[in-house]
């Protein structure tokens, strides 16, 4: 084969992602009842009991593409700045979106065993939204961080 | 289908005292979202795996809560501060209570 007949074939494949993404998006402005700004601090708020104060950002840096060709699976990395000690260490990682079915992505509770305040996972994304994360540490003190990705092909197939 | 289901891990046989060493897991699981329908527009009902959680010598490092929104064969990463030799134990556990459980030593030199 050519190097022009693969770059055509690429050039042909990319034309269909695109269109294949703007009909998904046409499919995804047209429901309802999916997760908001709102609907994430009414998930965080369930799932962090007994807080006194809202999180302050600062401390937790999240870490995802700004971009994400496949909204299957985005690579994330969420990790805090603080020691793992007995004294004072992360109880808890909480990570949450504003653009899925619903807000809860996922939670860590950790315990000063793992040494480091630093979790990866991958998370499904429907469409180009805003992921959150908040630590609690072992006083009740929470930090928070949050990140755009853009989502090129939602991760939700329905 | 649970036949279909394994976990693997990558942690390392061997630690000094006191090292910080880095976990990596998987499962192959579907992580069925029950948001999907099938070719006769049902929706295909939930199906995740919901929890893993991690002991180390039997104390507790650290439990991870899943929700829909983790992708397929979930992958988990983290770390564990290694003061002893010892087994490192995971259990998953999904939607139907089904669980699965894999472990690996550390050796402290």
């Amino acid at each position: 084969m050519t190097r022009m007949g693969l770059l055509n074939r690429r050039s042909a494949l990319l034309a269909a992602t695109g269109a294949a993404a703007g009909a998904i998006a046409a499919v995804i402005a047209s429901r309802n009842a999916w997760a908001t700004q709102d609907s994430v601090k009414e998930w965080l708020a369930g799932q962090i009991k007994g807080a006194k104060d809202g999180p302050k950002e600062g401390k937790v840096t999240l870490k995802a593409p700004e971009i994400a060709e496949n909204g299957n699976a985005v690579p994330v990395t969420v990790s805090v700045e603080s020691e793992m000690s007995e004294k004072s260490y992360v109880k808890a990682i909480y990570v949450a979106a504003d653009g899925n079915p619903n807000p809860g992505v996922m939670i860590w509770e950790l315990t000063p065993l793992a040494g480091k305040a630093e979790v990866q996972f991958r998370a499904r994304l429907a469409q180009t939204q805003k992921l959150v994360a908040v630590a609690e540490m072992n006083d009740g003190s929470l930090f928070t961080a949050s990140r755009e990705v853009k989502v090129t092909i939602g991760g939700c197939g329905g | 289908m649970s036949d279909d289901i394994k976990p693997r891990l990558r942690v390392p046989t061997t630690a000094k005292k006191g090292e910080v060493v880095e976990i990596k897991t998987l499962i192959t699981h579907l992580m069925e979202t029950g948001q999907r329908k099938d070719a006769d527009g049902k929706i295909v009902p939930r199906l995740i795996v919901n929890t893993m959680k991690v002991t180390y010598n039997d104390k507790p490092v650290l439990t991870a809560k899943l929700e829909p929104a983790i992708a397929a064969n979930p992958f988990l990463s983290f770390f564990l501060r290694v003061e002893e030799s010892g087994t490192l134990k995971f259990t998953w556990t999904d939607d139907k209570d089904q669980s699965w459980t894999a472990e690996s030593k550390i050796d402290v030199a």
